[in-house]
């Protein structure tokens, strides 16, 4: 009779592996390293929480340096995020997404997707950063921007922008503020759920 | 590479007495409730692990039954009650607490969603109940008191006792959830003054899938599994001959063994705990150290995550468990540690050793060797600082 024995796989794929062993990138304490533009995202509430350093160069990342506080895939997406990043326009920057990031990994589990959604908007933090210390424009904010609520064109940026700042947390005062869900009614849904995702991400 | 298993409050390993013994059985395949040979040969050996299950936990004989484990034991004292309850019972309120296992606080908010009264007692800092607040919630309404012998995750051991004292004062049921108790300290349900136990084969060296509900005689018991006269008409559905037999023989181990088996944790875990505080800086000893189940060590490294650290030990082949959110898939970290007022960093750095009958003084040593570097490794990434 055969032998029949069970061995599973490691968690996460071999690429993440890779990068949860070796992280490339880090910010390490007793490196110099001035960034041109910083951005920090995530809470502590779920356990995630990531720190992006960038140097720019001619309209591109030079160099980028991060810290996570997070699990496996919270590192392995930072690291992979930081391995893109470098060398590419800013523009092309800004619109790196979890999708890409994850890809890169060979996926993630489904419920370690909001993990990787961190290193990207860190990312994008640490460019609007930039942008906003040497008083460049930022043609990129609006342009990643995705429209929720049809009737009132109300943004996922715009939503993110009152949840960040504390000013909206709830349904009722989102849709009073930009007037989002007081039409049709159809994008409630669509706008409880980025609600959700952003009070998760920047809670304090 | 060799693996240094130091989760043993998840499940142990089968005893070698307890492999052998269901080895020697595996073709006693009668039915132990058929009366020719083969059935008595079987109920023989069901009689048996009876008698051992009892005496491990100084019960009667026909005050055990047998379960899938200690969660369908927990369950059912619960279905029990809500049965009391809807057949007009005066007393129609259940008291439990903050840290019990899931089967009992899934089991708590399910019955609350139908209208139940259930209330639960906190914890102080250590994880301990507070029995002061406890004792105030008791009245003349209270059906049942239920509080785990020892915690999972804390290790914290509950003053079971004089709480069944302070229940049975008011009138009401004790139950007592000593799952993790069992075969790390003497459990008697005579002693605790029990009406009611709960306890999986799994946790002390035993099969899966096996476990005992004690019922003191006289106390009510709601059928737990319709269909047939096993287990006197209360849980219906053929013996598990090799696992009641597993679970008999782990039984018997476990008596025999009890001191011996908690200086053995007992030594390791206080190795392991010096070991942790001398070599990684800025720990936290989470749980009641003077009231702690012996195998049970749970520290918190702040400033780094718990599933991150879990998984660097595995890659040296270091198997522990972890608090964080992350490892269980949802977005909050453990409610135990929480209860107890822990932050939810400390919470998320959380890491729990629990060592068990084959871990040697070898294995807590390799561990305080690799830890202080992984630790180390996940700080120096990380957003927070020491």
């Amino acid at each position: 009779m055969e032998n029949k024995s069970f061995v599973a796989q490691w968690v996460y794929t071999d690429t993440v592996k890779d990068h949860f062993m070796n992280p490339r990138n880090i910010w390490k304490d007793d490196e110099d390293f001035s960034a041109d533009g910083t951005g920090e995202v995530g809470s502590l509430a779920c356990g995630d929480q990531m720190r992006v350093g960038i140097k720019v160069k001619d309209g591109k990342i030079s160099d980028l340096r991060w810290l996570t506080y997070g699990c496996a895939s919270a590192i392995a997406s930072t690291s992979m995020m930081s391995e893109m990043a470098i060398g590419m326009s800013l523009e092309d920057a800004y619109h790196l997404t979890p999708d890409m990031i994850t890809s890169a990994l060979g996926g993630l589990p489904e419920h370690k997707f909001h993990c990787s959604v961190l290193g990207d908007k860190a990312l994008r933090a640490a460019i609007d950063d930039y942008l906003e210390k040497n008083g460049l424009p930022n043609p990129y904010k609006n342009s990643t921007a995705k429209i929720l609520c049809e009737c009132k064109g109300v943004t996922d940026v715009q939503i993110e922008e009152l949840v960040k700042s504390g000013k909206c947390l709830t349904f009722e005062a989102l849709s009073a503020e930009t007037g989002c869900s007081t039409a049709c009614g159809k994008c409630k849904n669509r706008i409880i759920e980025a609600l959700e995702e952003f009070r998760h991400i920047y809670s304090k | 590479m060799s693996t240094i298993y130091m989760d043993n409050n998840a499940t142990t390993q089968l005893a070698p007495q307890v492999a052998s013994i269901m080895a020697d059985n595996l073709a006693l395949y009668g039915n132990a409730s058929s009366m020719h040979e083969l059935g008595r040969n079987a109920y023989s050996g069901i009689d048996w692990a009876r008698k051992m299950c009892a005496s491990l936990i100084d019960a009667e004989e026909d005050e055990i039954y047998f379960t899938s484990g200690a969660s369908e034991s927990n369950n059912t004292v619960f279905n029990t009650m809500r049965d009391i309850i809807d057949s007009g019972s005066v007393r129609d309120r259940i008291i439990t607490t903050t840290v019990e296992h899931p089967s009992i606080m899934e089991e708590v908010k399910y019955l609350k969603e139908k209208g139940y009264k259930i209330d639960l007692a906190p914890v102080d800092a250590t994880g301990m109940v507070k029995v002061d607040e406890l004792e105030k919630m008791l009245g003349s309404d209270v059906l049942l008191v239920s509080v785990m012998t020892g915690n999972n995750e804390t290790g914290t051991i509950q003053p079971v006792s004089q709480i069944s004292a302070l229940a049975h004062a008011a009138g009401a049921f004790m139950h007592s959830d000593a799952t993790q108790a069992i075969g790390k300290i003497p459990v008697s349900v005579r002693d605790m003054d029990l009406d009611y136990l709960s306890m999986s084969a799994h946790k002390f060296y035993g099969p899966k899938g096996i476990g005992v509900l004690y019922a003191r005689k006289g106390k009510a018991l709601t059928p737990f599994v319709h269909g047939g006269h096993q287990e006197k008409g209360l849980r219906a559905g053929t013996y598990n001959n090799l696992g009641i037999i597993g679970m008999g023989e782990a039984a018997r181990l476990a008596k025999e063994d009890i001191q011996k088996e908690h200086d053995h944790l007992w030594m390791l875990r206080e190795r392991l705990r010096n070991g942790i505080e001398k070599n990684v800086p800025d720990v936290v000893i989470n749980g009641n150290q003077e009231h702690c189940l012996p195998g049970t060590l749970n520290v918190s490294f702040p400033c780094a995550e718990g599933e991150s650290i879990l998984l660097y030990l595995d890659m040296e082949g270091i198997e522990v468990s972890t608090g964080s959110a992350c490892a269980t898939g949802s977005l909050e970290p453990s409610y135990v540690l929480l209860a107890c007022g822990l932050d939810v960093e400390l919470a998320h750095g959380s890491i729990r050793f629990s060592l068990g009958r084959y871990n040697t003084v070898s294995d807590v040593d390799t561990v305080i060797e690799k830890l202080p570097a992984i630790i180390k490794k996940v700080r120096s990434m990380s957003t927070r600082k020491v």
